[in-house]
């Protein structure tokens, strides 16, 4: 089931309000980071609508994970690729649905290990309430209220829509 | 029960790692897949992933190495394992304690994986077999049989540069009979679809019914690499010399060292490999060996990558059976 958001407006609106935080906290490099695969899509767009030149970061967060011990090596996407060196950089943190924050945990361990940034701000799309980890957002561009037994997915790449499927018990 | 029927687990995953032989393509390619994931780890300021962190690996290692043995030890690391290295030569099998025992104790300091180097064919399997249900072995190489992670790296290297399995011609040159980086070579570039693999060398270090593997078999090294896209040059070893399978060193060299002008035989963007150590001037010429289409010293590093792969994989598939 297709739900009907104007990703297009929120995607407009999260890039006005990322642009001034980052005036505010006079940040003028920053560095975009996407979590794949949603993350990086979502990235993609703020990357254009911020006018920023430099190539995204794109996280593969597998091997940080927190379940390895329970449901072994996940199926993974394409390996991590950061261009550029994370040390004293001020990140801008993408995912497309913020849901238990573990996700986000994992991904700010990974970024941890190629270097220290100064700063990591975090951007979504989509908000699901249900945070399993004291993690928010700085930008969000929706907040989705589920009932239980339904799962958010962003597809795309050309065309971002979101999902919602209802998982039988 | 053949290596293979140990290997993998009621769903077909992987539990064991002890030979290429048996297994399918389409877990051949999982392993250099997730190789790939692994790959850009060594590129980090940190290389580490937390995977494997608490587990314990233990190396056991019956004959000596040192390029094996250190890769499984940095693979290990890398996935934040913690790694004992068990020289055991020097160990309590020396005041003979049996194998039994050895890995009884082992089993008691609650390890969860074992790489096993032996000088005897079959004991990775052997000690597969003995190993309590929830401990995994790799074959880091048994006699003479298989060597299956170096032929998984080498099968990775292969694919890093050339990409497509299903047309290259390779050629393996040396002493093949006693070769069990050979036997692996063949068994996972076979399955992974070569459809033109050769084993090359003097009439006395090739497998008799060899061809029975779909190989190929050339003494004449010029013919045998002949418009091949890679060159698998292996150690030839002092014993050989001694026992008369072979006149000499030089005599070698001369037939069937890697030259500069030989391997112009081969393609213009043919690759040249080898498991190391390297003879210089006795398998292969300095030249080549250090030369543009060498990616031997790569290998090494991919080895590094594909033994990440294979112990991540089999003790994620531990988790999942302890799911299930």
């Amino acid at each position: 089931m297709s739900t009907q958001f104007d990703i297009d407006a929120l995607l407009n609106t999260m890039a006005a309000q990322l642009r001034e935080r980052l005036d505010h906290a006079g940040i003028s490099n920053p560095a975009l980071v996407g979590i794949r695969t949603g993350g990086v899509w979502v990235a993609e767009r703020l990357r254009g609508l911020l006018g920023l030149d430099e190539a995204l970061g794109e996280l593969n967060i597998a091997f940080y994970r927190d379940d390895f011990s329970r449901i072994g090596i996940h199926p993974t996407v394409e390996p991590s690729v950061l261009p550029f060196d994370v040390d004293g950089r001020d990140l801008v943190l993408v995912d497309d649905i913020l849901y238990t924050g573990r996700t986000v945990r994992a991904a700010m361990n990974e970024i941890f290990d190629y270097g220290r940034p100064r700063s990591i701000q975090l951007v979504v799309l989509f908000d699901r309430s249900g945070r399993e980890l004291p993690i928010e957002a700085q930008v969000v561009g929706a907040h989705l209220s589920l009932r239980a037994g339904e799962h958010a997915k962003l597809a795309g790449p050309s065309s971002l829509h979101l999902e919602i499927h209802r998982t039988r018990a | 029960m053949s290596a293979a029927d140990i290997q993998l687990d009621a769903q077909g995953r992987l539990r064991h790692f002890i030979a290429i032989e048996g297994l399918p393509r389409a877990l051949l390619t999982q392993i250099l897949d997730n190789a790939e994931r692994f790959a850009p780890v060594g590129d980090r300021a940190v290389k580490k992933v937390p995977l494997l962190r608490g587990r314990t690996v233990a190396n056991l290692f019956f004959e000596p190495s040192t390029r094996t043995r250190t890769t499984f030890d940095l693979a290990a690391k890398r996935l934040s394992a913690d790694v004992l290295n068990l020289n055991i030569e020097a160990s309590s099998t020396k005041k003979g304690e049996s194998l039994a025992d050895t890995l009884r104790n082992l089993e008691a300091m609650q390890c969860d994986m074992f790489v096993v180097r032996h000088q005897v064919s079959g004991a990775a399997h052997f000690i597969a077999q003995q190993v309590a249900p929830h401990i995994s072995v790799i074959n880091g190489g048994d006699g003479r049989h298989e060597h299956p992670t170096q032929g998984m790296l080498d099968a990775f290297t292969i694919r890093r540069h050339k990409q497509d399995f299903t047309g290259l011609s390779i050629a393996i040159v040396g002493d093949v009979a006693h070769s069990r980086v050979a036997r692996s070579n063949i068994q996972a570039l076979k399955t992974l679809g070569v459809p033109d693999l050769r084993v090359v060398g003097p009439k006395t270090l090739i497998p008799p019914q060899i061809e029975a593997q779909g190989v190929q078999v050339f003494d004449d090294l010029d013919e045998g690499i002949r418009g091949c896209d890679v060159v698998i040059t292996l150690r030839l070893q002092q014993e050989r010399m001694q026992s008369a399978l072979l006149p000499s060193a030089n005599e070698y060299f001369r037939e069937y060292g890697l030259t500069a002008e030989r391997l112009r035989l081969a393609k213009p963007d043919a690759i040249v490999m080898h498991p190391g150590p390297i003879n210089r001037g006795v398998e292969i010429d300095s030249a080549v060996a250090d030369g543009v289409q060498s990616v031997i010293l790569q290998q090494v590093t991919y080895g590094i990558a594909v033994r990440m792969a294979v112990m991540a994989m089999i003790l994620g598939n531990q988790a999942l059976a302890g799911a299930a």
